[in-house]
């Protein structure tokens, strides 16, 4: 319902948006500071799932989430897993996820939806465009623009997919924001002093660390580390393992090929997960095709049994600290994020390394959009006061000789970071030199991530090592690598043609948001109809029971005709699947029985009247 | 193209004033980051874009001393890509001709040179914290002097540094040291 808006400012919205593993959430910058949206049915989290239903019709979130129960081959979750990587990168995942891998996913990583292949933009976009659908409703106004938070180990290729996905669901995305840095904006840490915070943030598929000094409002981060495949996910599966191990020995059954006796076992073991985090024990249970199985947990089982994922957090910890050049001693606060930092073992093991007890005032689940929005107020200029001055988490390198990386922009280099690199010719006239860009640590080239190959297209034939070629790789306020390429003699831009290792070309993007552009039309129409229909429902519904007034039998012959043929009209075009024509024949009805509803009106009034003494 | 002090506006000395040098960042950061032109022109975003990444790979540099140095040295002519590292100091000699063949033991299986190698570690450490000293005392004779003797000091000092760095990584891929 409309309340009257104060339109102060003719600032396009952005809103922030966290696109989760497991849940995704959208906020925006209110009067009083960063506000979660809550979708219609006042929900806050949006469950990351994304099912195709039979029709076709794609559904997301809450609903989603139910149709892993009953139709969960037609249904994904956790594809942020996903998102930047091939199928030779994902083999470890496959094991433990039911994703579904398209035919042809050997260039581009597809899952099989029902009928529809989808990339893991375009599921991602699907998120996007609830969260997108929420915010409009919310707030009343059309929404554009977006801040989205990535997981600050996130490369490349993981960081580009996920710009694709906001370029899909038909947003702009101003800025992606690590996760960590956005949650430090929410917690306003820069009000109560300067200082070192590390942000510990353990989500369900990612786990980030990062150090910030904190100056006047300047939130600069020294280091970040991580794993982005580590996380709550981890846990569950751990726990489906044994229990499905447990139901193989008691029920003589493999559960594990039955994917709804699977998801219903994966919702009971996390109900006893979360349950695990505020009392002493709890009980597994499932019942499921006329079987029950039943099995206690205990927090000192529980801790035995994740120990190992708890401990994988505490090596990038410590190098994250050796990176920020500090000590844990400087360090003056800890913040947790993320809903896996609510598991008492990761508590105990933070406090332990860093020895001080972790701030945990703000709901880890929603701390991460926040900051967003927070984000999203400092680039429409809502926000003045806070500047957020992010490192880039890997070593970006290109091929030398002997397959050794050369190192052109180190780790923790605050962005956007640049470096520029001469190339020369090697065979006289030769045209074209090819320039493979990779990230990562370690010094040979198959040990890093190959993020592309560049041509440098169209130099002129001159004798070998006479040409120049300057290079700028810049990574950019996103973590996104953008070169460019400028010949020094001529002084004239050289073209650069892009093969991305993963990911999509832009060609690729460009269409998809063409089809996606297409359905929303689609969309749009089938709601247009719909609501006609529902609008043609009430007035017949009205009419007939109009039939049944006595003005109705004070009505001439000829205005009973016009009215029963308003109806028949009306009934002919209500499959017409045409929404104008639709609303012509309501329009004609209304017409048709306005006589009636004054006669109605008029009747209803005498009557009212006569029942009263004046 | 300003150089990275002009762009800080800061006196062009290698002992320079870290607390002025991020205070002067801050202040430029808040003037020239891209979030504060989200909402401009493209061209305008992408000055913003072009100005922010040479002021953090101006601080980058300015930052750190040794990289500082070698801003300054290449600025005044020095050639500091190809040599650096390779040469042996001529000091460094006799410990590097040991281990050499103490490394080639324990690739022979011999475990003996361990102990050896776990010295020939932490004496490499303590060299390289005795570089730090001496990179001090010369970046305030040259800030005084301007000379380009010490320059050249400065640059051998920057050599043995990082013959010193290889050895140590090199120590660490055979031997887990813990510190």
């Amino acid at each position: 319902m409309s309340t009257f808006q104060i339109d102060f400012d003719k600032r396009d919205r952005v809103v922030g948006i966290d696109l989760g593993t497991t849940n995704s959430l959208v906020a925006f910058m209110d009067f009083t500071g960063p506000a979660i949206i809550p979708s219609a049915n006042g929900g806050r989290l949006v469950p990351s799932v994304v099912s195709v239903n039979p029709g076709g019709e794609v559904v997301v979130g809450d609903e989603a989430r139910q149709l892993l129960l009953t139709q969960p081959d037609r249904t994904v979750y956790s594809a942020k897993r996903l998102m930047g990587r091939g199928l030779d990168d994902i083999r470890e995942d496959l094991k433990l996820f039911p994703f579904h891998i398209a035919e042809g996913s050997e260039s581009v990583l597809q899952l099989q939806l029902g009928e529809q292949h989808l990339t893991p933009p375009e599921i991602s976009a699907h998120v996007l465009r609830q969260l997108k659908r929420n915010a409009e409703a919310y707030l009343g106004e059309t929404v554009t623009k977006a801040v989205i938070t990535v997981p600050a180990y996130f490369n490349d290729a993981q960081r580009q997919a996920t710009k694709d996905a906001g370029r899909i669901a038909g947003l702009e995305v101003l800025r992606l924001v690590n996760e960590p840095t956005a949650a430090s904006l929410a917690y306003g840490l820069d009000k109560r002093k300067d200082g070192v915070v590390a942000v510990y943030d353990l989500g369900g598929g990612t786990f980030d660390i990062s150090i910030l000094k904190l100056q006047e409002g300047i939130f600069e981060v020294l280091a970040t580390h991580g794993d982005t495949h580590l996380g709550g996910d981890d846990i569950d599966n751990l726990l489906l393992r044994i229990a499905l191990e447990d139901i193989h020995s008691e029920w003589g059954m493999d559960l594990s090929s039955d994917n709804e006796g699977v998801q219903r076992l994966r919702r009971a073991v996390i109900a006893a997960k979360e349950k695990l985090s505020f009392a002493p024990s709890t009980v597994i249970e499932l019942e499921y095709r006329g079987r029950k199985y039943s099995r206690g947990i205990d927090r000192a089982l529980f801790d035995r049994l994740i120990a190992p994922i708890v401990d994988r957090t505490l090596g990038p910890c410590r190098e994250c600290i050796k990176d920020a050049g500090v000590t844990v001693d400087q360090i003056d606060e800890v913040v947790l994020v993320g809903g896996s930092t609510r598991i008492p073992l990761v508590r105990t093991a933070v406090e332990n390394l860093f020895r001080a007890k972790p701030h945990t005032d703000l709901n880890p689940d929603e701390v991460v959009a926040l900051g967003a929005a927070v984000q999203a107020g400092i680039l429409s200029g809502d926000v003045q006061d806070k500047l957020l001055l992010d490192v880039t988490p890997l070593s970006l390198g290109i091929e030398t000789m002997g397959g050794v990386v050369s190192k052109l922009i180190l780790r923790n280099s605050t962005i956007p970071a640049s470096a520029t690199e001469s190339f020369t010719t090697a065979v006289d006239g030769q045209t074209n030199v090819l320039i493979h860009v990779l990230q990562g640590e370690r010094e040979l080239v198959k040990d890093c991530r190959s993020l592309a190959r560049f041509d440098l297209k169209d130099i002129d034939p001159v004798p070998a090592g006479l040409a120049r070629i300057e290079v700028r790789f810049l990574i950019d306020a996103n973590g996104i690598l953008n070169v460019t390429a400028r010949d020094q003699r001529t002084g004239k831009e050289q073209s650069v043609d892009i093969k991305p290792s993963y990911g999509l070309t832009d060609e690729q993007v460009e269409k998809m948001i063409l089809e996606s552009v297409q359905k929303a039309e689609e969309d749009f129409h089938a709601r247009q109809v719909r609501e006609a229909q529902v609008e043609a429902d009430n007035i017949l519904r009205a009419v007939e029971k109009g039939k049944q007034n006595p003005a109705y039998s004070g009505l001439t012959e000829e205005e009973r005709a016009a009215i029963e043929k308003a109806i028949h009209d009306l009934q002919a075009a209500y499959h017409s699947n045409d929404h104008h024509g639709i609303n012509d024949k309501i329009e004609a009805l209304n017409a048709a029985t306005q006589k009636l509803a004054e006669d109605m009106m008029n009747t209803a009034v005498s009557s009212a009247l006569r029942g009263t003494k004046i | 193209m300003t150089g990275y002090y002009e762009l800080f506006g800061i006196e062009r000395k290698l002992a320079l004033d870290t607390a002025l040098l991020q205070k002067r960042f801050y202040e430029l950061s808040r003037e020239l980051h891209p979030d504060r032109f989200a909402r401009k022109s493209e061209a305008e975003r992408q000055n913003a874009l072009d100005a922010s990444s040479r002021l953090n790979d101006a601080y980058r540099t300015l930052r750190d001393p040794v990289q500082r140095a070698m801003y300054v040295l290449a600025e005044e002519g020095f050639d500091i890509g190809e040599q650096r590292g390779k040469d042996v100091p001529p000091e460094l000699l006799e410990e590097v001709f040991e281990l050499n063949m103490a490394l080639e033991e324990l690739r022979n299986g011999d475990d003996s040179a361990r102990p050896q190698l776990e010295t020939a570690h932490r004496n490499f450490q303590e060299m390289l914290a005795g570089t730090s000293g001496q990179l001090e005392t010369l970046f305030a004779l040259w800030d005084a002097d301007r000379s380009r003797e010490t320059l050249v000091k400065i640059r051998a000092v920057l050599n043995r540094r990082k013959y010193v760095q290889n050895l140590v990584s090199e120590v660490e891929k055979h031997v887990h040291v813990s510190n």
